[in-house]
């Protein structure tokens, strides 16, 4: 088994696995034997902002937010790509323009639709 | 047993090291009390001044404040504690995991502070859970935390594993949780925690009562 050419590969293997896992069981040890343990109904409390917790964790949302989420990314990339356009706007040509146009009316048209499909009216 | 203490000096001057555990221990608790990210009123002012550049706390090991109290050892009731507020703040140092301490800092967090005679103010963070130092003033200089830091460490590093004076946590019969206080129709239900606050006091306003006051 030593002479096969995986082995020192293998023995790597299990110290670089005992290096990550040794401190890990050191510190649970530790904690283990050592921490105070005085655990009561208020510290085993989930929120941690001193205030009590009401009601149920498991709220359900409705899945309409999702074209809320889509919208927003219209304006979100159209700020993205206009920052730049605007600052370096005095040093370019026509043709960045007219691309710049097309790209927001596309953008623009985008928002046209969602319009038209009744997506801004919340219902 | 402990190493006479000059013997000790007279060791290190020839390189030799001695030690306990328990000096050790409480080396290691007194430099890396981590303290809670809390603030409650004009005194936080002046402890985010003293977790910056100037003061530097963090020479003390100390400026790693931590948001949730799970990880905090050390809670600074940092300036008045309105009857509002008191529930949430018993609530989060029941919260935090032993060894915790409590330095109250300024008038308000030690007595109410000017704002004794209100009826919406607690008169002091002591009725409710125990402090280890307090600090006057109103509100007192970053400089006076810093004492009040080192009081603390002081006090960390005269405490021993055993005996009477071993901290609460090494204390299997010391209480771990105290009574969060509820809003009741005039005041905080109960007025105080008689674990920690041996005094009489007056129920209604929360006042203490004096010896010689009739009311």
């Amino acid at each position: 088994m030593a002479s096969s050419p995986y082995f020192s590969l293998a023995v790597l293997f299990f110290a670089a696995l005992g290096f990550g896992l040794a401190p890990l069981a050191l510190a649970w040890l530790w904690g283990r034997v050592f921490s105070p343990a005085k655990p009561n109904a208020v510290k085993n409390a989930i929120y941690e902002c001193g205030l009590e917790s009401k009601g149920d964790a498991w709220v359900q949302f409705q899945s309409a937010y999702y074209l809320y989420a889509i919208i927003f990314l219209i304006f979100d990339v159209e700020a993205v790509f206009l920052l730049p356009f605007a600052v370096a706007f005095t040093g370019l040509g026509i043709a960045a323009c007219l691309a710049m146009l097309v790209f927001v009316l596309m953008l623009v048209e985008g928002l046209a639709w969602a319009w038209a499909k009744g997506v801004l009216t919340w219902a | 047993m402990a190493v006479d203490k000059e013997l000790k000096i007279e060791l290190g001057k020839q390189g030799v090291f001695v030690t306990t555990i328990e000096e050790l221990y409480n080396w290691g608790r007194r430099s890396s009390i981590w303290p809670m990210q809390f603030g409650l009123a004009c005194c936080a002012i002046e402890m985010i001044a003293t977790t910056m550049a100037r003061y530097d706390l963090a020479r003390f090991g100390a400026e790693v404040f931590r948001p949730s109290p799970r990880q905090a050892d050390l809670m600074i009731i940092s300036g008045t504690v309105t009857k509002k507020m008191a529930p949430q703040v018993v609530r989060l140092y029941n919260q935090m995991a032993e060894p915790r301490y409590v330095i109250a800092m300024g008038a308000c967090a030690i007595s109410g502070g000017p704002f004794k005679q209100g009826y919406n103010v607690l008169k002091g963070i002591d009725r409710y859970i125990p402090v280890d130092v307090h600090i006057p003033g109103c509100p007192p200089r970053p400089e006076a935390l810093l004492q009040a830091f080192m009081t603390l460490q002081k006090k960390i590093d005269g405490q021993s594993l055993t005996g009477e004076n071993r901290p609460r946590h090494l204390n299997a019969d010391a209480p771990g949780e105290f009574p969060v206080p509820v809003q009741g129709e005039h005041d905080l239900e109960p007025p105080a925690n008689h674990l920690v606050w041996p005094l009489p006091v007056k129920q209604g306003t929360g006042n203490c009562v004096q010896g010689s006051e009739k009311q």
